[in-house]
């Protein structure tokens, strides 16, 4: 699925690394703020408990800032480059986007259906919608896939996997 | 000769039917995970950790435990060579140099000479790294008992400091991802003083940010997502290796011997300092060009150049596992996945892991030894099946792989946070992979955090804050001034550059 190269940008270069510089900057100025306000500085027996974590975050500070000065001084052929184009966002969402929902869909406080029936379903979706695969094949795939997940993990090596109502059913629970 | 007595023991310990069954099931595993797209070396270690949990629990398990894991790791190294010359994607950063010749000599019809060169020297390089290791390591070991708090902060400093001046890139861009880990190994109670730090209300935070589902995320969530990007659809070469291309292929390589053992110093050397395969594998191109009779022709399909990298970077590769048993500081992402599956185990890596438990530490030179000949038997008879993984398609291989890494993430702790926590460090591995913010450091830093702060917080107490503490005696002094050094290395090679071009 290439995509023509006129298509449009999603942000450019420089307006990216100006973006991330600045979280950087955000990020080291909290690191900065709460190790002070425990004490940063030098209690009666030794170094109090922020005073590492607050060098740290003058580091994080002093070099957001040198980054943000180089995206800003970036010349076109540099900076004015797209970051990422449409359709390459869309190919990544598609994929991010499933996989939030699948792990939503193993655990959270409504209807938690364990690790192996969203993964059988989070891998034939992948099957069906990008590999336009037929149906049973689709249905054959993760599941044998997921079956034998599930004798590695729980029969070999004894390692637990967050389990759901299919699994509770068959007495796995 | 102490070090061949222990040696012998070591290849007791490792020579049982279980541990070796291992072995080859570890360089199975780790061929696959080197080979597929999103799967390294460093977060596939990761990924498997929580499966020898149980593994090491037994008596001599933990011996079995790093056997399985470090076989993993020759596996992946061993694998990234094939993705690399099939199918021109280097599967790891040190395989770059190889595609440069190893691609061409596949598009030449020569892949099956190819793949054989660059096993043969990835063994004969991982070869010199670990007799280095064995002969070095108990010396370096003996010596590092002596270490107190102040020299123990230098040689993270030098660690920290070797990345930033062999970054590639904007030196600032290393610092920030470095002092990100830094900052997200400090989340959580403080050991020392109980005290909540950069929680900032959040109960979740409390345990801090483990940097398994770091590197997960980083690796394999963020690796898939830049692959996906590109639509990625393998065009590769056909991979056929049969004993008579091989034997073909050895008899030629002996012409290389300077090549090789130029290569396997440069990777040794360099694969102490942290960071140091990816530059050994270009060095030691770049030095095998210059100085082979047909440098010229190095890039259209030449054999020494895939012997030049692959030699330089299996050598670095098994040397960055020296400083990760002696002192306790991994020279690479991986080795810091390794060194974290000690602590778990109950084992403190450093000097005196050596007097402590000999059993382990020899019965895991040895296999590596023994892992390295497993691993060459193996790569040079399963290639096509390897190739074949890669011709799965990628909407089956893509959400399989996810599915792994949201298992390996949550059975790393049994918690569904650290799950979603792998998925924000996915998306943040995509946007620091594109602007080239460097990884390693960041994993680093995660890992060694705690114990920096530690070795500089008692310095600082035993000099009451005098920073001079880090220059008092010649030991500490000189591994100070070469941190400083390669800290300011970007500058001054800079300043270098400035004052050779107004001469010229």
């Amino acid at each position: 699925m290439q995509q023509s190269s006129g298509e449009k940008a999603v942000g450019s270069v420089r307006l990216w690394e100006s973006i991330v510089a600045l979280l950087f900057l955000v990020f080291g100025s909290a690191v900065m703020w709460d190790s002070w306000r425990i004490g940063a500085r030098w209690g009666g027996d030794g170094p109090q408990a922020g005073y590492f974590p607050f060098y740290i975050g003058v580091f994080i500070v002093v070099s957001a800032l040198a980054i943000l000065y180089a995206a800003l001084r970036m010349d076109a052929a540099e900076g004015g480059g797209p970051f990422v184009r449409r359709g390459e966002l869309k190919m990544v969402l598609t994929v991010f986007v499933p996989s939030i929902v699948y792990v939503f869909l193993i655990d959270n406080p409504w209807f938690s259906l364990g690790i192996y029936v969203p993964s059988a379903l989070f891998i034939g979706a992948f099957m069906r919608y990008l590999g336009k695969y037929r149906w049973i094949v689709v249905a054959a795939v993760p599941v044998a896939v997921m079956v034998a997940f599930f004798l590695m993990f729980e029969i070999w090596f004894q390692v637990p996997l967050p389990k759901g109502p299919l699994e509770t059913a068959l007495g796995f629970g | 000769m102490q070090e061949i007595h222990s040696l012998i023991g070591g290849f007791e310990v490792a020579l049982s039917w279980f541990n070796l069954l291992l072995m080859l099931a570890g360089i199975t595993l780790g061929v696959i995970i080197g080979v597929l797209p999103g799967l390294g070396g460093a977060n596939g270690v990761a990924i498997l950790l929580p499966l020898t949990f149980s593994m090491a629990q037994h008596p001599g398990g933990q011996t079995s435990a790093i056997i399985l894991l470090s076989c993993i790791y020759w596996g992946a190294l061993f694998g990234g060579a094939i993705t690399s010359i099939l199918f021109n994607i280097p599967g790891e950063p040190w395989s770059v140099a190889t595609t440069f010749d190893g691609y061409p000599l596949a598009q030449k019809g020569r892949a099956g000479a190819a793949l054989t060169s660059s096993f043969t020297s990835s063994f004969f390089g991982a070869l010199v790294g670990v007799l280095l290791i064995t002969f070095l390591s108990p010396v370096v070991a003996r010596f590092a008992l002596r270490f107190g708090p102040p020299e123990f902060f230098s040689v993270y400093l030098l660690t920290f400091c070797a990345f930033v001046g062999m970054s590639k890139g904007s030196p600032f861009k290393t610092i920030a991802a470095m002092m990100l880990g830094f900052a997200l190994a400090a989340v959580g109670i403080d050991t020392v003083t109980g005290q909540l730090r950069l929680t900032f209300g959040f109960t979740e935070l409390l345990k801090g940010f483990d940097f398994l589902i770091a590197v997960i995320g980083l690796f394999g969530i963020g690796e898939i997502l830049l692959t996906i990007e590109e639509g990625l659809e393998f065009k590769g070469a056909k991979a056929k290796l049969n004993m008579k291309v091989v034997l073909e292929t050895w008899k030629e390589l002996p012409r290389y011997w300077k090549t090789s053992l130029r290569s396997a110093t440069v990777g040794c050397l360099m694969g102490i300092v942290p960071g140091g395969a990816t530059p050994a594998s270009f060095m030691s191109y770049g030095l095998a060009k210059k100085m082979s009779r047909d440098g010229d022709k190095f890039g259209t399909g030449v054999i020494e150049g895939v012997v030049a990298p692959e030699t330089a970077a299996h050598a670095a590769g098994t040397s960055a596992l020296l400083p990760m048993i002696t002192l306790g500081v991994p020279g690479s992402p991986t080795a810091a996945v390794l060194l974290g599956g000690l602590l778990i185990w109950g084992l403190q890596p450093g000097p005196l892991l050596f007097t402590e438990k000999p059993d382990f530490v020899w019965g895991l030179i040895a296999s590596m030894y023994l892992g390295n000949i497993a691993g060459l038997i193996v790569v040079l008879t399963c290639v096509p099946l390897f190739a074949a993984i890669l011709r799965v398609p990628f909407s089956i291989i893509a959400p399989i792989i996810l599915v792994i890494c949201a298992i390996g993430a949550y059975t790393v702790h049994n918690a569904m946070f650290d799950v979603w926590l792998m998925l924000v460090f996915g998306a943040m591995g995509y946007v620091f992979k594109k602007l080239d913010y460097p990884m390693a450091p960041l994993v680093l830093a995660l890992v060694l955090g705690d114990s920096a702060e530690d070795g500089f917080r008692q310095s600082m107490l035993i000099s009451q804050g005098d920073m001079r503490i880090f220059f008092s005696n010649g030991l500490v002094g000189g591994i100070t001034a070469l941190a400083l050094l390669l800290l300011f290395w970007p500058l001054i090679s800079r300043l270098i550059g400035l004052a050779r071009g107004r001469a010229g």
